[in-house]
């Protein structure tokens, strides 16, 4: 049977030009393999889109909240169009920093101890007050990142405790909400991982290598910023570990179909779950995409059939 | 308009043509200038380029080595500092007040640089300032200039577009000899078509002419076909009386926005033509670090910092307003001022008002977080 898949990108967010480039290699992927494909952006014309002529499903590479955060999922669940990835109630966990933290931490999944706290506590406590016990109980040094977004922007590392409200402020341009947490030295990892319909099973893993240090915004789309390792230069064991760990928090959270999950390995070698990311970059350079490279697998092959499973889930429903 | 081009002018402007630009073009050209008042150019002392910007491209070429250094209004065009950061050259700021240029500051930096190149200027209705330099500045720039052997360049796309009367005359009006004119018909025509030129002293002309044909061969006869066919056939003229209209009453919706609902310590310009007011934000506002917030109210505004070549305009950022209808602006100042009132208050929270650094610095080229469209 021939499939017809609406693949959204663009949105309006940080992360257009980024999305935008995620579609059209999806595009051309999913095209590679006999699927009709479309690319279309989340704006006004996309519900009329949907049910003027209904697709078999849809390919989300929107980032940013219209992608990740399950309201657009919950849009589609409404309109009755099957598509790739998490569920919309999932998404929306994922989404939010504070509530993935706790639910990996139930889970038993290790991941930096943390504090989440809207600007407004800080207004009504003091912030010296709030910020100081905040050092004291989590120590230093401190990440400091918006509870829900992405792409690193407004996280900041605090080394010093006199650092620390500026981080706070610029994290508040960003959200109302800010998290905390312990930084982790050691590696940035990224495991990507993907079920075909025989249980959700790791690609191999990535290793981030920021040159100033830090993966934020500029480090991920400034060409030479960062270099990549896949896979990864770990140990054997503490390789398995990190698989291990990462695919018991896409348990954890609900995940279905593909995600990546961020992970940092101690100098120690243990793994800290930072979170997930449900609608993942898939450009030339994304991480996922350089996974299912080192896999030798392909892309389009991974989609189709990705995108078949979708159609079947509704289908069965 | 386009299809007389194409069935009149159709075999000529496919062709490659002569690389310092139709003489048609050039003739029509000196027509345009001369209602600026630059009165008996001769067509032969124009080249025409690729928009404004290949006309600073080409200038920085001629006169620049890496090191040298160039004066420039202090903030100034973008694009020109994109031009003369490519040629390795440093750029020097020198101060504005709302009469343009301070004489007494630019005497300060020739002093401090005595070897400069030549000083970059935007007299007229300033990007991104918006300021303009009065009649009597222009003379006591010039003579300072001339005094210094400091070499002008002229750049003027925003002439035209006067809202109270008509500009000072152009620095090039006032002196042939050390001035190098530039305009472009991207602000009173069609940006798309990237035509622009220099008015320059004969003697360098014809190595402009040669530079500009390694660079490109010639600029591109079907937009010069069509800036002609515009300027022999169209009531371009009026077109321009009706965009000042427009324009005017933007400003005034602007400017009466900003003072209706701008956050004490705010501070603009008034300008009396052109696109753009700049604005000074209350002590401890970093315009870049609350660009997050003014997306998220979807309000627009470019921040300072990319108008230096120094780092220095956090504290200010530039307004555009011609492209919003007066409501719209106003919306746009209620949403912005609401934006920077909510950031007063968190930085008022975390620790007084004062100005917070950023916790880690790049060159400008990796700005933290993505950069909007400055042109
Ligand atoms: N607790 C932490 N300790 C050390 N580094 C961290 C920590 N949190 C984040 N980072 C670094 O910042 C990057 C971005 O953080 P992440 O939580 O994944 O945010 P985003 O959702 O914006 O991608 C990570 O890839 C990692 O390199
Ligand atoms: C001062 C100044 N010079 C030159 C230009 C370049 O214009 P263009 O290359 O479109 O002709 C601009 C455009 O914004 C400008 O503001
Ligand atoms: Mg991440």
């Amino acid at each position: 049977m021939e499939l017809r898949v609406l693949v959204l990108a663009g949105g309006l967010s940080y992360e257009r030009d980024v999305s935008l480039r995620s579609g059209r290699r999806v595009l051309d992927a999913l095209k590679s393999t006999g699927i009709e494909a479309e690319l279309h952006d989340a704006d006004v014309s996309l519900l009329p889109a949907l049910q003027a002529d209904p697709p078999d499903a849809v390919v989300i590479a929107l980032h940013g909240a219209t992608g990740e955060d399950g309201s657009l999922r919950g849009v589609l669940d409404l309109c009755g169009v099957p598509y790739v990835g998490a569920d919309a109630r999932t998404a929306r966990l994922a989404w939010d920093k504070p509530s993935a933290k706790a639910r990996l931490r139930e889970a038993g999944i290790p991941t930096p101890d943390w504090v989440a706290l809207p600007h407004d506590r800080f207004s009504e406590l003091g912030a010296v007050a709030v910020l100081d016990r905040i050092v004291s109980r989590l120590g230093l040094p401190l990440m400091v990142k918006p509870a829900q977004g992405g792409s690193g922007l407004g996280a900041a590392v605090v080394r010093e405790a006199a650092d620390l409200a500026a981080a706070m402020v610029g994290c508040f341009a960003y959200d109302s909400t800010a998290l905390v947490e312990q930084y982790v030295a050691g590696t940035s990892l990224a495991v990507s991982i993907i079920d075909l319909g025989t249980g959700p099973s790791a690609l191999p893993i990535v290793e981030i290598v920021p040159r100033d240090g830090v993966y934020d915004y500029a480090a991920r789309y400034t060409a030479g910023l960062t270099t990549w390792h896949v896979p990864a230069r770990l140990e054997p064991s503490v390789a398995a570990r990190v698989t291990e760990t990462a695919l018991g928090a896409y348990q954890a959270l609900g995940l279905r179909d593909l995600s990546r999950i961020d992970v940092i390995v101690s100098e120690d070698g243990e793994p800290h779950v930072l979170g997930c990311n449900v609608s993942p970059g898939l450009t030339e350079t994304s991480l996922l995409p350089l996974a299912i490279q080192a896999a030798g697998v392909d892309l389009g092959a991974v989609l189709g059939a990705l995108v078949e499973r979708a159609v079947g889930r509704a289908r069965r429903a | 308009m386009l299809n007389r081009l194409g069935s009149e002018q159709g075999a000529t402007s496919l062709q490659y043509g002569i690389g310092q630009g139709t003489i048609e073009l050039r003739e029509q050209i000196c027509e345009v200038m001369s209602l600026s008042g630059i009165t008996g150019a001769s067509p032969d002392d124009v080249v025409v380029t690729v928009g404004g910007q290949q006309a600073l491209d080409l200038l920085a070429r001629l006169f620049l080595d890496p090191g040298d250094v160039v004066l420039a209004e202090g903030p100034t065009y973008v694009g020109a500092l994109g031009v003369f950061q490519a040629a390795q050259a440093q750029v020097r700021h020198v101060a504005m007040d709302a009469d343009g240029l301070v004489p007494a500051a630019l005497e300060e930096a020739i002093r401090a640089n005595p070897r400069a190149k030549f000083l970059y200027t935007i007299p007229t209705f300033q990007n991104p300032a918006g300021v303009t330099l009065s009649a009597a500045r222009r003379e006591e720039i010039l003579d300072i200039c001339e005094r210094a052997g400091l070499l002008v360049i002229e750049d003027d796309p925003y002439g035209m577009l006067s809202f109270e009367g008509d500009a000072p005359l152009p620095l090039r009006a006032r002196r042939r000899e050390g001035v190098f004119y530039c305009s472009t018909f991207s602000k009173t025509f069609a940006p798309g078509l990237r035509v622009g030129w220099i008015l320059a002293p004969h003697a360098v002309r014809e190595k402009l002419v040669m530079m500009s044909e390694a660079n490109v061969l010639c600029p591109s006869a079907f937009a010069q076909g069509a800036v002609t066919q515009y300027l022999t056939t169209m009531p371009w003229r009026e077109q321009i009386k009706v965009y000042r209209e427009i324009y005017r009453e933007r400003r005034d919706a602007l400017l009466s926005a900003l003072e209706d609902l701008m956050p004490a310590g705010t501070t603009w310009t008034r300008p009396s033509g052109g696109l753009f007011v700049w604005a000074t934000l209350p002590e401890g506002l970093d315009s870049k670090a609350m660009m997050p917030r003014a997306i998220a109210a979807r309000v627009a505004y470019v921040p300072g910092t990319g108008f230096y070549a120094d780092g220095t305009g956090r504290g200010n950022m530039r307004l555009n307003f011609s492209f919003s209808a007066p409501e719209r602006l106003r919306e746009g100042v209620r949403r912005l001022s609401g934006v920077m009132e909510q950031e007063l208050a968190t930085r008022a929270v975390f620790g007084g008002t004062g100005p917070i650094t950023p916790q880690r610095r790049r060159g400008s080229a990796a700005g933290d977080a993505p950069g909007p469209d400055l042109a």
